[in-house]
C-alpha cells in the first residue's frame, strides 16, 4: 500500500527537479496529443521545439519573447515571495504601454536623446499607477488584490482599445485600430543585426541581477520575505504590512510597465489593440517554474518563450490551432503543481503492522 | 498474573485492564515511543509522567486508536486487541479528554455531546442524562448553554461528561490541569478519585510533580520515548521524580532582593475592545513595572492575555497615547518598531510563525528583531555580523541545533524558545515582556531561561512575565497580579500573598477588594485604589 507522508523538511532536490519533471511530462503528454491528432509525433516535436531555434533570427525571437515574460515574472516573484498576489501584470503591462506610448505620440518626431528614457519612465509609472489601485484597496478596505488586479486587466485592455479606435487612431492608418508609428527616438535599439532582439533583453537581465541582489542583500528585501513566510512574525517584529503590500505591487507594476514598453517600443513600434499574447499571465507560470528565483526565472522565461514560438511554428507548418500554445502552458503549470506536492511530501509504502503472536506479555509488562 | 503482585496496594484478584507491551512508534524525524510497556489495573489512577516530547501524548493516542503503533501489542481485559480508531476504543470502554478541546463554540453543550455519541439518543433524554451524570460526579454543566460563553474549566467539564456518558472503563486525561485554576484542580481531583473508587481506571498524563504525588497510585515515567522508571508517587519526592524525568537534579533559581529604580512601563487605565467575537476586552488595566523588578501576571489564557500582549507590544494600537507610557514616552499609538526603538523587547507565546520564521535559518531569524544592533547598515544586511550575532545567542543560551544556518523549524520547542529569549535578551532591552516563558519547555531549559531573566533584572531591566504556571511566577517574580476576564488585579509582593489567594483571584474574585468602584462606575477611584495598593506593596 502507498501512503503520502509529510517530509521532515522540504526536499531541496525536489524543489529543483520539479520544474524539470513538469517540462518532461509536458513533452510526453504533447507527444500523445500530437499522435491523437494524427500528426507524426517526431515531426511535431521537431517543428515545435527544434525548428524555431535553428536560425539566428529564430534564436533572436526566443530572446525577444522572453523579455516581457522575464520582466513581468521578476516583479511578480518578488510579490509572491512576500504574500502579495498580483495576478494583473497583463493589465499593468497594457497601461505601461499606453503611458509610454503616449509619451512617444506626444513628442512625435522629436529626436531628443531623452525620448527613450522618458518613455521607459512613463511606462514604469503607468504600471505602478495601475498596480496602486489594488494596493490601496487592499490596505484601505482589505480587498483581495488577486481579484482587483485581475479585473483591472480587462479595464486596461478596453482602455487601450478605446484609445486606438478613437482619439489616438492614426488618421493615415486606413481606419485600422492603431496609432501612428513611433519616431526613431522612441524605439529600443536592436541588439543583433538580422534579428528583432533589442536591448530590452539586456535590461531584463540587469533587472534579474538587481532583483537577486535586492533579496540577498537588502533589509527591505528581507522584510518582504519575512512577510511572505510568516505574516505574524512580520507584525511581531514591527514590519509594516501596508508597506509590504505597496512595495510588492509597486515593484511588480513597474516591471510589467517596462515589459509593455519593450513590446510597443520594440517589435510593434506603435500602439495597437492587441499588444501582448498574454505575457502577463504566462509570467505567473514563469515565476513558479523558476522557483521565484531570478536565475530560475531567466530559464523559465526562455522555456515559455519557446512554447510561444513552437506554437506559432506548429500553426504554420502543421495546421494546428492556435490554442496549442495555451495548451502547452496549461500542461506545464498543471504538472508543475502536481510535482511540487513532492517538495513537502513523499510516497511511502506501508507494511502491514506486525500481528501480535503469542508473546509472553504479562511477564514482560511486569 | 504477576503484574499485580508487585503492587500490593491493588487488589490482586483483578487482572489488569490494559497492558501495553513493547509499543514503538517512529516518525520521520524522531522515535516517539521506543518499546514502551505499562499496565493499568481497574480502579487505578496511573500517571504517565515525562517532559514535553518524552512521548506521553503519542502513547495515549495509541491507546485511544488515533495513532497506530509500528510495533507492540495491546492487551485489553485479558485479550489482544487492535484498536483501529477512536470509535472502536470508545466501544471497548476507553474515553479520552484531550489537552485541546474539540467543542463547537456556537453549539450548546447537549448539541456538542450529541455530535460525538456513537448511538442516537433523543435530545430530551440526552439532556436528562447529562444532568444526571454531571450531578453524580460533581461536574455542574447546564446542557443548554452555548459553549462559547463558558470558561475553559467549564468546557473541560463538558469534555469529561461527554466521556462519562459512555461509561468508560478507562479514562485518559491528557494534561488536564494546564488550563485550570488551583481550586478547579481540586474539584477535578475529587471527581477523578470518585471515578476510580467505582472501578474506572484512569491514565493521567502530566508533567506536574505535585499533582501526580497527591493524586496517582502509580506512575510510569518516560524519557526520550522510553520508560525511565516506575514509581509509587506518594513515596517519592519532587526531586526524585524529576530525576527520573530529566536525568539530573533541579537546580534552584532564586531572587536576591534588590533595589528597584524608576518606572519604565506604566499602563494607565488601558481599555481596549476587541473585534474577535470570542476575544476578551481589556478593562481599565493599571500596571507599573520598574527598573530591576520582575512583575508576573498570572491567569488562564483567554482572559485577555492575548489582547494585553498585543496592546503592550504595539501589534494593536490604542487611541489614547498616554494609556501606555514606555520609558517616559506616551506609547499607546506607537507601532511595534517604534516601541522597540524605546528599548522594548518581547518574547511572544507563539514561537514558530511569530517569534521566529519557521522556514528561515537561525541567522536570518536573528535579524528579525535585531536590525538596529549593527546587523543592517545603509539598508543592507551585514551577513557576517548577523551570523556572529546568531552564533553568540546559540553559544550563550546553549541552543541545541546544527549551527546558525539550520532552519528555525528544525529546532525543538524548548531550543527555539532559548534562541528567541536569547535574541531578545541580547538586544539590550530596557523593558522586556515575556509570554509563557517556559511553556512546553523541558525543566533544564526552563532553568536557563529563568536565570537569563533574573540576570536581566540584576542589570536593571524592567520585566513583565505573563504565564499560566503559578509555580513559575512564584519562582521568578518580585510582584504578582492576576488577569481575569480582561481586568487586572492589584499587584502584590510575593511575600504578601499565597498560591491560594492568587488562585482565588484567577476566578475573578479580586473585585471585592479593589473595585467597589466597578459597581458604581467610578473608574478614578478604582485606579487610585490600585495605586495605593502598589505603594503599600513597595513600602
Amino acid at each position: 500500500m502507498l501512503k503520502l507522508e509529510r517530509r521532515p523538511a522540504p526536499s531541496k532536490v525536489m524543489t529543483i527537479a520539479s520544474p524539470l519533471i513538469a517540462a518532461l511530462a509536458m513533452l510526453l503528454t504533447g507527444i500523445v496529443i500530437f499522435t491523437l491528432l494524427g500528426k507524426d509525433p517526431q515531426q511535431a516535436f521537431y517543428v515545435f521545439f527544434i525548428k524555431p531555434l535553428q536560425t539566428m533570427y529564430g534564436f533572436g525571437e526566443l530572446l525577444l519573447k522572453a523579455t516581457p515574460l522575464l520582466l513581468c515574472a521578476l516583479g511578480l516573484a518578488l510579490g509572491f515571495r512576500s504574500n502579495v498576489w498580483n495576478i494583473g501584470a497583463e493589465g499593468q503591462l497594457t497601461i505601461g504601454a499606453i503611458t509610454g506610448g503616449g509619451v512617444a505620440l506626444w513628442l512625435g518626431d522629436s529626436t531628443t536623446a531623452w525620448g527613450l528614457p522618458l518613455m521607459l519612465a512613463a511606462g514604469a509609472l503607468g504600471g505602478m499607477t495601475w498596480a496602486a489601485i489594488p494596493a490601496y484597496l487592499r490596505n484601505r478596505f482589505n480587498t483581495s488584490e488577486i481579484l482587483v488586479s485581475l479585473m483591472l486587466v480587462y479595464i486596461a485592455q478596453l482602455l487601450l482599445s478605446y484609445l486606438v479606435h478613437g482619439p489616438w487612431r492614426d488618421p493615415q492608418g486606413y481606419n485600422f485600430p492603431q496609432s501612428k508609428a513611433f519616431g526613431d527616438a522612441f524605439l529600443i535599439p536592436l541588439l543583433m543585426d538580422g534579428t528583432r532582439t533589442n536591448w530590452g533583453f539586456i535590461l531584463a537581465l540587469i533587472l534579474a541581477l538587481a532583483s537577486w541582489s535586492f533579496s540577498r542583500w537588502t533589509y527591505a528585501g528581507y522584510r518582504m520575505q519575512v512577510a511572505g513566510h510568516a505574516p505574524a512574525a512580520a507584525a511581531y517584529a514591527g514590519y509594516s504590512n501596508k508597506g509590504n503590500v505597496w512595495m510588492a505591487l509597486m515593484i511588480s507594476g513597474a516591471m510589467a510597465g517596462l515589459a509593455g514598453i519593450c513590446e510597443v517600443a520594440g517589435p510593434i513600434g506603435q500602439l495597437q489593440a492587441e499588444i501582448s499574447p498574454g505575457y502577463g499571465f504566462a509570467a505567473i507560470i514563469v515565476a513558479w517554474i523558476g522557483r521565484l528565483h531570478p536565475l530560475g526565472i531567466v530559464l523559465g522565461s526562455l522555456l515559455m518563450s519557446l512554447l510561444y514560438l513552437g506554437g506559432e511554428s506548429a500553426q504554420m507548418q502543421m495546421a494546428l490551432p492556435s490554442a496549442i500554445t495555451g495548451l502547452f502552458q496549461g500542461l506545464l503549470l498543471f504538472y508543475l503543481l502536481a510535482a511540487d506536492l513532492f517538495i513537502q511530501f513523499r510516497i511511502k509504502s506501508i507494511k502491514p503492522a506486525r500481528t501480535p503472536e503469542a508473546r509472553s506479555v504479562a511477564t514482560e509488562a511486569a | 498474573m504477576t503484574i499485580a503482585m508487585d503492587f500490593p496496594s491493588i487488589n490482586p484478584d483483578f487482572s489488569p485492564r490494559l497492558v501495553l507491551t513493547g509499543i514503538t512508534k517512529r516518525y520521520p524525524a524522531v522515535v516517539a515511543n521506543d518499546g514502551i510497556s505499562l499496565a493499568v489495573m481497574p480502579g487505578e489512577i496511573h500517571a504517565v509522567l515525562g517532559e514535553n516530547g518524552a512521548g506521553k501524548s503519542t502513547l495515549m493516542k495509541i491507546a485511544y486508536g488515533v495513532v497506530k503503533p509500528d510495533e507492540g501489542t495491546i492487551l485489553w481485559e485479558g485479550r489482544y486487541q487492535h484498536i483501529a480508531n477512536p470509535a472502536q476504543a470508545r466501544r471497548m470502554g476507553i474515553g479520552m479528554v484531550f489537552q485541546h478541546f474539540s467543542l463547537f463554540e456556537t453549539l450548546t453543550v447537549a448539541e456538542n455531546i450529541a455530535q460525538s455519541l456513537d448511538a442516537q439518543m433523543p435530545a430530551s433524554a440526552l439532556a436528562a442524562r447529562i444532568t444526571e451524570v454531571s450531578e453524580k460526579y460533581g461536574l455542574p454543566v447546564a446542557p443548554h448553554r452555548l459553549v462559547h460563553s463558558m470558561s475553559v474549566g467549564e468546557r473541560q467539564r463538558v469534555e469529561i461528561v461527554r466521556c462519562l456518558l459512555q461509561q468508560p472503563k478507562l479514562l485518559i486525561m491528557d494534561e488536564p490541569t494546564s488550563v485550570l485554576t488551583p481550586q478547579a484542580v481540586q474539584t477535578l481531583f475529587a471527581t477523578l478519585r470518585q471515578l476510580a473508587s467505582e472501578g474506572c481506571s484512569i491514565l493521567y498524563i502530566s508533567h506536574k510533580l505535585d499533582e501526580i504525588r497527591s493524586l496517582c497510585d502509580r506512575a510510569t515515567v518516560l524519557r526520550n520515548g522510553r520508560v525511565s522508571g516506575t514509581a509509587i508517587p506518594a513515596n517519592e519526592s519532587n526531586d526524585s521524580l524529576a530525576r527520573m524525568m530529566i536525568g539530573n537534579e533541579l537546580s534552584a533559581c532564586h531572587l536576591e532582593p534588590q533595589e528597584t529604580g524608576e518606572v519604565r512601563l506604566d499602563v494607565d487605565k488601558l481599555s481596549q475592545t476587541t473585534i474577535d467575537p470570542f476575544g476578551t476586552a481589556l478593562k481599565e488595566i493599571n500596571l507599573a513595572v520598574k527598573s530591576g523588578e520582575i512583575v508576573g501576571i498570572a491567569g488562564i489564557s483567554g482572559n485577555g492575555q492575548k489582547e494585553l500582549l498585543a496592546a503592550l507590544s504595539g501589534e494593536s494600537l490604542n487611541p489614547r497615547a498616554s494609556s501606555i507610557v514606555l520609558m517616559g514616552e506616551a506609547a499607546g499609538r506607537l507601532n511595534p518598531a517604534q516601541r522597540r526603538r524605546l528599548g522594548l523587547t518581547f518574547v511572544p507565546e507563539e514561537r514558530l510563525g511569530r517569534g521566529a520564521v519557521p522556514a528561515m535559518s537561525l541567522a536570518q531569524n536573528a535579524l528579525l528583531t535585531g536590525a538596529r544592533h549593527g546587523l543592517v547598515r545603509y539598508g543592507l544586511m551585514r551577513h557576517a555580523a548577523i551570523r556572529r550575532f546568531a552564533r553568540d545567542v546559540i553559544a550563550r543560551f546553549g541552543v541545541k541545533c546544527g549551527g546558525e544556518q539550520s532552519a528555525a523549524s528544525s529546532l525543538s520547542g524548548g531550543n527555539l524558545q532559548k534562541f528567541i529569549v536569547g535574541r531578545e535578551t541580547m538586544l539590550q532591552p530596557k523593558v522586556m515582556i515575556v509570554a509563557q516563558p517556559t511553556w512546553g519547555v523541558d525543566v533544564g531549559a526552563a532553568q536557563l531561561i529563568w536565570q537569563a531573566l533574573i540576570d536581566l533584572r540584576s542589570q536593571g531591566v524592567a520585566l513583565l512575565i505573563i504565564s499560566e504556571e503559578i509555580e513559575e511566577l512564584f519562582t521568578i517574580s518580585d510582584r504578582i497580579c492576576v488577569l481575569a476576564d480582561g481586568r487586572l488585579s492589584p499587584q502584590v509582593r510575593l511575600a504578601d500573598t499565597s498560591v491560594e489567594q492568587i488562585g482565588n483571584w484567577m476566578s475573578g474574585n479580586f473585585s471585592a477588594l479593589s473595585a467597589n468602584s466597578d459597581a458604581d462606575g467610578q473608574p478614578d477611584k478604582h485606579g487610585a485604589h490600585v495605586k495605593q495598593e502598589n505603594n503599600l506593596a513597595q513600602a
